[in-house]
């Protein structure tokens, strides 16, 4: 069987009709309406990261999940607001850590022991990358040509690298997890523009019905995804 | 000034407080139930689309535990310093009215029934030196023939899908053909196979071993339970774990138990109570009450009881009892005390098996519960003797719904790229083309594997954190050595283009980084010795005999089956010889 879900990507998508979330809308939940609004605003305008370090989450982010001929990369995807917006929820500020003291390191396995919460993981991991970066190469993060740009990931990424009070390491996970996260959540939460993320996956989205498609015999799943908000693909 | 009295105040709403709370009502009894989270039901928590959201569920972690009210500290060994568990991970417990029955996946087992007689078992089999040193292998002091009505009550409540092998000693169908006899078959018929379960199926029966639909407590008809609660017929959505499940589908206390309870005036529910200790009287042998601290208004509130329930989960239950000075705690040194005593887990390894990519194997379609496992390796099923170790593991294709954030941050490692392009074909390849296969194994109880209080860290109450000292041991890691490599043989039968088996290494200790299961138990284990036991067979403490500890606390050691359908037969158990029993003569069920 051919699979339908190989099919290249629709840059230009529906938008689902509005209509059909107007009982979601009259259930009380305000923040529907304003992701649909925001996500309409162009262009986004950050409100926890300043202009450069907004500039660095979008290149690294980039880099971490190009676009590619499988699909569209961070960039397009909208990775960059959605940890943008995330630095304003709960989440980031750890509100759901432990954060009681004392800190005392440990071995690896026992898992997360630093002071900081996401917020401070970015404001202290963007300024010790750019540090890090104007010292060796001379230039800030997100002015690097890509090549050099996945050095200083890869060299983050395999722990080489101390960014004053976080460990590189640390913070080039938490990068990760959120590009990831930005890629393939809701687009709800401004990431994953147009389903780019799921149409790549063929991952349904919000469709929540498969008892048709419990077991055919490995044929891909025929539908595009859909989103919360009503949006297609 | 009088602190209100009632008959049973019960700590925890989630299976265990639920059931017991039900049964008490049920014999008359006037039953508080206090729940440190907050109250959820499904119209609310489980509302579509909303709860179709994977960054707002299994993400950000909705459903589970706020750690930074409480939470443990951890080390691998007691030469360590045990480090907080900051950031949920390993391990994913519940909060808020339901407890993790909200948000479980649905596995409904019974026991095998040489679980309960490890020890005589393996004794009988291979002699008492076959058992390693430092292992503290134990019976359960209770047979499956006793508990077997319970199992029975339980999946009738839960409306549970499966197939039977053996009902009332005559064969009826194609079940797992080591499951022991059963008097009914269960109330519904089983899931269906997903694609990927129905060709782990059909080349494990190719390979001789004896592939059965997991029982799943994910309804494949719709249902009307023995308390006239309802469930809908399941989809496939792929939500059950760490969700609520929208359609009513999946057993838990909110949707099967609760409806029913709610209704009875003899029942008062408060969340948001979160239980500081039980109050003990100067003897220390009878509990007088509880008092909790209304986690809005900051105030503490005695309740004076006749019966206290402690049904807060597993580890929160031998925490409860060491905060309060019930019974004595477990020295691993002097090797005295039972409170803390065979802390265990699960071994959990999930391989990898990939498909041409002209098969699709559409992870996102599933059920929590449902999927397709043999027995071969479990339990006693196997000749241990030339393998030289205890316990064993189902295998099974347990496909209950991969979501993207999930599939992209686990994809790559192990030499394969985690980022980038090679990453992104990698991630988009194995969502569409692969399949897990897990081996879910038993953890056997060890001398220096225990519960206790840790010096440094306090949660927001002013308490002393659950210390916990845990890491694999060689016994387990073996274990799993081998029954992961039995599977290599069945993914090579399914077609597999490429591999991945995934074992535990020799001297490998405990990660708490990545999840493995919430499948917790010991600490306060069930018994006929008190010397040995915190509880008896009737999971009452030996020492305080008006509390009862329900959960999986009470497991001597861990199996290779899920807890909750032994939690739920173990609670239906101990509230039966409550009511036939203890309340007629209040006082020890067993004399120590
Ligand atoms: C994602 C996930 C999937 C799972 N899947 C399966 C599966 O497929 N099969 C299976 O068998 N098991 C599964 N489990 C395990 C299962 O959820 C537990 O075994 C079961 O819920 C235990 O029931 P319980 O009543 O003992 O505890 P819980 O359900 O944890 O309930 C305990 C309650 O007590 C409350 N509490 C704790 N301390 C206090 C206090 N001091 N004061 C007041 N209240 C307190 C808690 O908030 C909680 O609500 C899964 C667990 C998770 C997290
Ligand atoms: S898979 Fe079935 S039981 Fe699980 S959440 Fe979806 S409908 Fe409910």
């Amino acid at each position: 069987m051919e699979p339908t879900l190989n099919r290249p990507l629709r840059r230009s998508f529906v938008k689902g009709l509005l209509g059909t979330t107007s009982f979601w809308m009259a259930s009380g939940n305000a923040s529907w309406t304003a992701a649909l609004a925001a996500e309409a605003a162009q262009p986004y305008l950050p409100t926890f990261f300043d202009a450069m370090e907004y500039r660095f989450i979008e290149a690294a982010s980039e880099r971490l999940f190009p676009v590619d001929d499988n699909g569209p990369g961070a960039k397009a995807l909208g990775v960059a607001e959605f940890i943008d917006r995330q630095m304003q929820t709960p989440y980031a500020r750890g509100e759901n850590w432990y954060m009681s003291g004392p800190f005392q390191q440990g071995p690896a396995n026992l898992g997360y022991q630093l002071p900081f919460v996401p917020r401070d993981l970015y404001r202290k991991g963007i300024a010790g990358v750019e540090h890090y970066t104007r010292q060796h190469y001379g230039k800030g993060f997100a002015d690097l040509p890509p090549v050099q740009q996945d050095e200083i990931l890869t060299a983050l990424e395999g722990g080489s690298v101390q960014l004053d009070e976080v460990p590189g390491r640390v913070f080039f996970e938490q990068l990760r997890t959120n590009t990831l996260e930005g890629a393939f959540a809701d687009p709800l939460y401004g990431g994953n523009r147009g389903l780019g993320g799921w149409t790549m996956l063929g991952f349904p989205g919000a469709r929540a019905d498969f008892m048709d498609w419990v077991n055919q015999e490995g044929a891909p799943y025929p539908l595009a995804p859909v989103s919360i908000s009503g949006e297609t693909a | 000034m009088g602190r209100t009295h009632v008959d049973a105040v019960i700590v925890g709403a989630g299976w265990a407080g639920s059931i017991m709370a039900k049964e008490l009502t049920e014999a008359g009894l006037s039953v508080i139930m206090l729940e440190r989270g907050p109250e959820r039901t499904t119209p609310v928590e489980g509302a579509y689309p909303e709860s179709i959201d994977e960054l707002r569920g299994a993400v950000r972690k909705r459903l589970f535990q706020n750690l930074s009210q409480s939470t443990v500290t951890i080390r691998n060994t007691m030469d360590q310093t045990a480090l907080p568990y900051r950031q949920l991970a390993a391990f994913l417990p519940g909060e808020g009215v339901g407890g993790a029955g909200l948000h479980w996946s649905g596995v409904h087992f019974r026991v095998a029934p040489e679980d309960l007689r490890l020890r005589s078992s393996v004794i009988e089999r291979y002699g008492e030196k076959f058992i390693p040193e430092g292992m503290n292998l134990q019976d359960y002091g209770v047979t499956y023939e006793e508990l077997e009505p319970f199992f029975d009550k339980a999946e009738k409540v839960f409306g549970t899908s499966g197939e039977a092998y053996k009902v009332q000693g005559k064969i009826v169908g194609n079940g797992n053909v080591f499951s022991p006899d059963r008097s009914d078959n269960f109330p519904l018929p089983a899931m269906k196979d997903t694609f990927s379960a129905s060709i782990f199926r059909d080349a494990a029966k190719n390979a001789g071993y004896h592939p059965y639909a997991l029982p799943a407590a994910n309804a494949s008809r719709q249902y009307t339970n023995t308390y006239g609660c309802q469930m809908g017929p399941c989809n496939f959505c792929g939500y059950c774990s760490g969700y609520d499940c929208y359609l009513y589908s999946k057993a838990s206390p909110n949707v099967n138990i609760l409806p029913a309870l709610r209704q009875d005036p003899g029942f008062t529910l408060i969340p948001n109570a979160h239980v500081l200790r039980v109050d003990l009287d100067s003897t220390k042998t009878k509990a007088t009450g509880v008092t909790y601290l209304d986690t809005k208004t900051r105030k503490e509130t005695s309740l004076s009881a006749d019966l206290v329930i402690l049904g807060a989960f597993q580890f929160n239950n031998v925490h409860l009892m060491l905060v309060s000075g019930i019974g004595k705690p477990y020295d691993p040194v002097s090797n005295t005390g039972t409170v803390g005593r065979n802390f265990v887990y699960q071994t959990i390894t999930s391989s990898r098996v990939w498909l041409p990519s002209s098969t699709y194997t559409n992870q996102f379609v599933g059920a929590g519960g449902a999927g397709v496992a043999i027995d071969d390796f479990n339990s006693m099923n196997f000749d241990h003797g030339p393998l030289g170790f205890v316990g064993g593991s189902p295998v099974w294709v347990n496909q209950a719904g991969v979501k993207p954030i999930a599939a992209a941050i686990g994809a790559g490692g192990g030499g394969t790229p985690r980022w980038g392009s090679a990453y992104k074909n990698a991630l988009i390849n194995t969502y569409k083309h692969s399949l897990g296969i897990d081996a879910h194994g038993s953890n056997m109880a060890y001398r220096d594997v225990y519960l206790d209080l840790d010096p440094t860290w306090k949660d927001v109450y002013g308490q002393p954190l659950l210390r916990m000292t845990f890491t694999w041991k060689d016994n387990d890691i073996r274990m799993n050595q081998y029954v992961v490599s039995r599977i290599e043989p069945i993914a090579r039968a399914m077609g597999a283009t490429k591999m991945n088996l995934v074992h535990l290494n020799a001297g490998q200790p405990f990660d708490t980084r990545n999840y493995q299961t919430t499948h917790l138990g010991g600490g306060a284990i069930m018994g006929d010795n008190p010397q040995t036991s915190a509880l008896n067979r009737y999971l009452q403490s030996w020492d305080v005999s008006n509390v009862f500890v329900i959960g999986s606390n009470a497991f001597p050691q861990g199996m290779g089956y899920n807890p909750t359908g032994m939690v739920a037969a173990l609670a239906y158990w101990a509230a039966h010889h409550i009511r036939t029993t203890y309340l007629k003569s209040p006082g020890p069920l067993v004399k120590a």
